[in-house]
């Protein structure tokens, strides 16, 4: 396997326990004890009500697509080959929003509330990212 | 109420790509505030308080090299291309508590020949807006650079109000025909029409490369002092009456926005005009950051010249060309004059309130509104006045 290039995610403190969870196939938000507002991305405490009472949630790894851009001219060396390729924001049932890429979506059927789903990119040994495919009906 | 501040100096370097400034950064900006000093009527002694823009400079160095030998007030105000309209509030309210009686607002790099605002090296996170957030979150999945960060929030604008690509790139041309009367401006000679704006390769979907603003070379400053100082000195002053700031919720990440379209201005603009004593209509001509068309059009929105949604047809019908009720960037902006950081917006400001734009004047102008739109939203706004 050749090494992957491209900029991944420090796996310390929250961070680093959010992709954990990937590597093992989950998809988890925090949500707070107190008020039970999910959140993302990971915050020490929850805005909405003060607690710092929470705890990790899987999520329904579903949602619909909440906005997105098509990159065209790479802005950074490591994406180069890569465009165009589609970053796209998706919210998630739960609420919260991530950012992410789509894995088989050409990029001109891309639209905005399309269903999508989670699904696990193990990109190096270490790291593995969230990504998102058509949802399965 | 307003400030008893005034802007009474500017100063700008060339603006140019190739071949470059072949100056240092530092050099650069110490050449636009030695004009901006001199347009003041003061010497560099006199200058007693000095703003550089973010990671762009350190006062001592200004004063070490100006001969500024009584640096009593160095502050940045870290907001990216919101700072200078930003620092405009912190210069007068320095100047009115008498922490400084001189305060020298300078900016400018060299973006075409230097380090590329385009590139964003992994390596750099750190000056990156969000920081850690931004590294783990947005640039594994190559969401790694300004036109893509706004590029959705202008997707969804579109999605929710209709805001289309000819309404865009009405933005393109009107900044660009602005240009072509200012010989100073890097696209003057260069018009643009709709049809070529179409044609323009995307560079992040919805944007074009006319979407995007300028990289190039150069520096513009700004002396602020106390309009009873202001009185004894060569020019005739344009009043700061207001100037606030602030930032969209959470400012360091964009996509869990309740409100994706809220940004700094929305509470800064209605806090600066109750301040100025001014409303919208009020104003003759504004100078809006226009790093992309749609931050441009968003402003225009969010500081209150039309309602949320409308600033599509807003621009569409040329309000904002020269002739229009709000000429916008009269200059050309970041999209056809250059890219200095937002200094160069309220240069032109005060030019227009001076009076000195020759064939590209307000007629008549008496207000004028700058604003400024950093990192991941942040906002700032200045309310100016002959």
């Amino acid at each position: 396997m050749s090494a992957y290039m491209k900029p991944l995610p420090e796996l310390s403190g929250l961070h680093g326990e959010f992709y954990g969870f990937c590597r093992s196939g989950e998809l988890r938000f925090q949500k707070c004890d107190s008020c039970e507002s999910w959140r993302h991305v990971p915050r020490e405490l929850c805005a909405e009500c003060g607690s710092w009472d929470w705890s990790w949630h899987a999520s329904s790894g579903r949602g619909k697509i909440f906005s997105w851009t098509v990159i065209d001219r790479a802005l950074h060396p490591d994406f180069a080959d890569d465009v165009p390729y589609a970053a796209v924001i998706v919210e998630m049932d739960e609420g919260v929003r991530l950012l992410s890429q789509v894995v088989d979506i050409e990029p001109e059927r891309l639209e905005i509330d399309l269903p999508v789903e989670v699904v696990f990119d193990p990109v190096t040994d270490e790291v593995t990212l969230p990504r998102f495919r058509r949802a399965q009906i | 109420m307003s400030t008893g501040a005034c802007i009474v100096g500017i100063g700008e370097t060339e603006y140019c790509r190739k071949p470059g400034s072949g100056l240092s950064q530092l050099g650069l900006q110490l050449k636009a505030a030695l004009h901006a000093i001199a347009d003041a009527g003061i010497t560099p002694a006199e200058v007693d308080g000095i703003m550089p823009f973010p990671n762009l400079g350190r006062a001592e160095e200004f004063a070490a090299n100006l001969g500024c030998t009584n640096l009593r007030f160095a502050s940045t105000i870290h907001m990216g291309g919101a700072a200078p309209a930003a620092s405009l509030g912190a210069a007068a309210a320095a100047v009115e508590a008498g922490l400084a009686h001189y305060v020298l607002l300078p900016a400018g790099w060299n973006g075409y020949s230097g380090s590329r605002a385009r590139q964003t090296i992994a390596e750099d996170v750190s000056s990156i807006p969000g920081g850690a957030i931004a590294r783990d979150f947005y640039m594994p999945h190559g969401f790694t650079a300004p036109p893509q960060w706004y590029a959705v929030m202008a997707r969804r604008h579109m999605h929710e109000y209709g805001t289309t690509a000819e309404q865009l790139g009405s933005i393109a041309v009107a900044m660009r025909t602005h240009a072509q009367r200012n010989p100073r401006a890097v696209m003057h000679g260069r018009p643009l029409t709709l049809e070529d704006y179409l044609a323009s390769p995307m560079l992040a979907d919805p944007y074009r490369v006319f979407d995007c603003c300028l990289e190039t070379d150069g520096a513009a400053a700004v002396v602020v002092t106390t309009a009873e100082r202001a009185r004894d000195l060569r020019c005739d002053p344009v009043r700061i009456l207001a100037s606030a700031c602030g930032q969209p919720y959470p400012a360091d990440e964009i996509t869990n926005r309740k409100d994706i379209f809220q940004t700094g201005l929305t509470i800064a603009a209605p806090e600066a005009f109750g301040r100025a004593g001014v409303t919208p209509a009020d104003v003759d001509f504004a100078m809006i950051y226009d790093c992309f068309t749609f931050e441009l059009l968003q402003q225009l929105e969010e500081v209150g010249f039309c309602p949320r949604g409308e600033g599509g047809a807003f621009v569409e019908e040329g309000r904002i060309n020269l002739g229009g009720s709000l000429p916008v960037n009269t200059h050309g902006g970041l999209l056809s004059e250059a890219h200095v950081l937002g200094m160069g917006h309220i240069v032109e400001a005060v030019k227009q309130l001076r009076r000195e734009c020759g064939d590209r004047q307000v007629v008549d102008s008496e207000v004028g509104v700058v604003t400024g739109w950093g990192d991941f939203g942040d906002g700032s706004i200045a309310i100016l006045a002959r």
